[in-house]
């Protein structure tokens, strides 16, 4: 059986990625940061519950759902208010329009099961989707999270890999009702 | 709605900040970096990108006694010391970008903005500035793009630099329409940057130009989109992206970094041309 050197090098970083994403240790420091830091409160759809609002859990990190459709801005809100968050927490209407949490479970067509960790790791540093696209809009808290070490990044990526598939497909987000620059 | 303003823009220009710190310090002042010694040699790439209007103007400067090693066509090694500055006007000039190849083979960017006065320009923030007031800008505003952002276009492709290449000066010239998304698009969407995985190859090849455009019709053309039309159909892949470059939309607009207001002419451009190879392909 021959082997090219191209063909040896892509079976080493397959196995490497393979190694990084079966690594019980990684895996549950990606699954302690993913819970610590918060992801829940906002990618994951809340619903009320026996002791009120808590995020529904068989829709792990699923983002806004795409049944839930929201065609506009709320109504702004007075000073001192800023902002208004729907009742799943996943949509929030503000002064730059209305963001959507992502779906960040492996779903390959509405998830993150496409993306590379190179993807991931842009998108926290910048704070542009995929590093070099739209701007990640607030509440994302984009000014601190972009501090996570490499590490800390990698072991989050890896534990996303194995979260449950969600097929649940985010919208873009709205723009505001006034646009500037129109 | 003071608060609400200052609250949003605070919080976007934080989130487009956090560039890897520069291994040596850039030059407080551009006429420090090089800019002005008679041996910067002018250039204009055929295919410009898209700036919202802004007169642009553009140099390189080699050190002493180097050369730019063009074996790899599409791909030119500059050698280290390599500067290239790019300056950008309404009326008068705003900024001028900095890029510099270092001695390690690294690139390094930045922006200078220039004294009312025009006596020389100071370093600006890593993090840009998301409304720099200047007047002949659409709506008096300027965005002042942080560094990370010059890195998203420019570590597209395999060489930082977008303007100085075999394409954009030498090669026989492309269709009007595939130069155009070269030049403004092809950085990002390409065979083998970042965002590979989205399958859209926009950028044009001077060693192969039949296959980097049959590339570009295949990654166009009889593809379903992953954004949806109004009733949540598929949408065909040609039509989304005349449709983003028309966008007012500043989270769907394409390009998404630098870009303001929509450049009805090439949008039209490539309009035309997809709707003339779409005809082409189905006949």
């Amino acid at each position: 059986m021959k082997c090219s050197l191209a063909s040896l090098a892509a079976v080493a970083l397959a196995c490497a990625g393979a190694a990084l994403a079966a690594d019980p240790s990684q895996v549950a420091r990606g699954k302690y940061l993913v819970t610590v830091a918060g992801c829940n409160d906002c990618h994951t759809p809340w619903i009320v519950g026996p002791n009120g609002p808590e995020p529904d859990m068989t829709r792990m990190l699923s983002g806004h759902p795409q049944a839930f459709k929201v065609t506009s801005p709320a109504k702004t809100p007075d000073e001192p208010w800023i902002m208004t968050a729907a009742v799943t927490n996943t949509a929030w209407s503000g002064p730059w329009g209305v963001s959507f949490t992502a779906n960040l479970t492996p779903d390959p067509e509405t998830g993150l099961g496409q993306w590379t960790q190179r993807n991931f790791t842009d998108t926290i540093r910048s704070g542009r989707h995929h590093g070099r696209g739209r701007e990640i809009l607030p509440p994302m808290p984009i000014r601190m999270y972009r501090n996570f070490t490499d590490d800390d990044l990698e072991a989050i990526f890896g534990y996303l890999g194995t979260i449950p598939a969600v097929k649940n497909r985010v919208p873009e987000p709205l723009p505001p009702a006034a646009p500037a620059g129109k | 709605m003071k608060l609400a303003t200052a609250l949003v823009a605070s919080t976007l220009a934080a989130a487009v900040a956090g560039a890897a710190p520069s291994s040596e310090p850039l030059p407080q002042w551009l006429s420090e970096t090089g800019y002005g010694a008679p041996e910067m040699q002018s250039f204009t790439p055929r295919y410009p990108l898209w700036s919202d209007g802004a007169a642009k103007r553009r140099w390189i400067l080699l050190p002493a006694g180097t050369s730019i090693d063009r074996s790899k066509i599409d791909a030119w090694d500059f050698p280290p010391g390599t500067k290239l500055w790019k300056e950008f006007a309404f009326d008068s000039p705003i900024e001028t970008r900095l890029i510099e190849r270092l001695a390690d083979g690294s690139w390094r960017f930045a922006t200078y903005l220039w004294l009312p006065d025009g006596r020389d320009a100071e370093l600006a923030h890593e993090w840009g500035l998301r409304m720099y007031p200047v007047s002949g800008a659409p709506d008096g505003r300027y965005a002042i793009l942080s560094r990370n952002d010059c890195r998203a276009c420019h570590e597209g492709p395999a060489v930082p630099v977008l303007g100085y290449s075999a394409v954009q000066l030498e090669a026989p010239p492309l269709p009007p329409a595939l130069g155009y998304l070269h030049a403004n698009c092809g950085h990002c969407h390409n065979a083998t940057g970042a965002v590979a995985g989205v399958d859209l190859v926009l950028a044009q090849s001077a060693a192969d130009p039949q296959a980097s455009a049959q590339a570009t019709r295949a990654s166009l053309f009889g593809r379903a989109s992953r954004f949806r039309s109004g009733d949540g159909d598929a949408a065909r892949r040609d039509h989304v992206i005349v449709e983003r470059m028309h966008s007012t939309n500043p989270y769907t607009r394409m390009p998404p970094i630098g870009v303001q207001v929509v450049d009805r002419e090439g949008a039209a451009l490539v309009e035309a041309w997809i709707r003339q190879t779409s005809e082409e392909t189905s006949r």
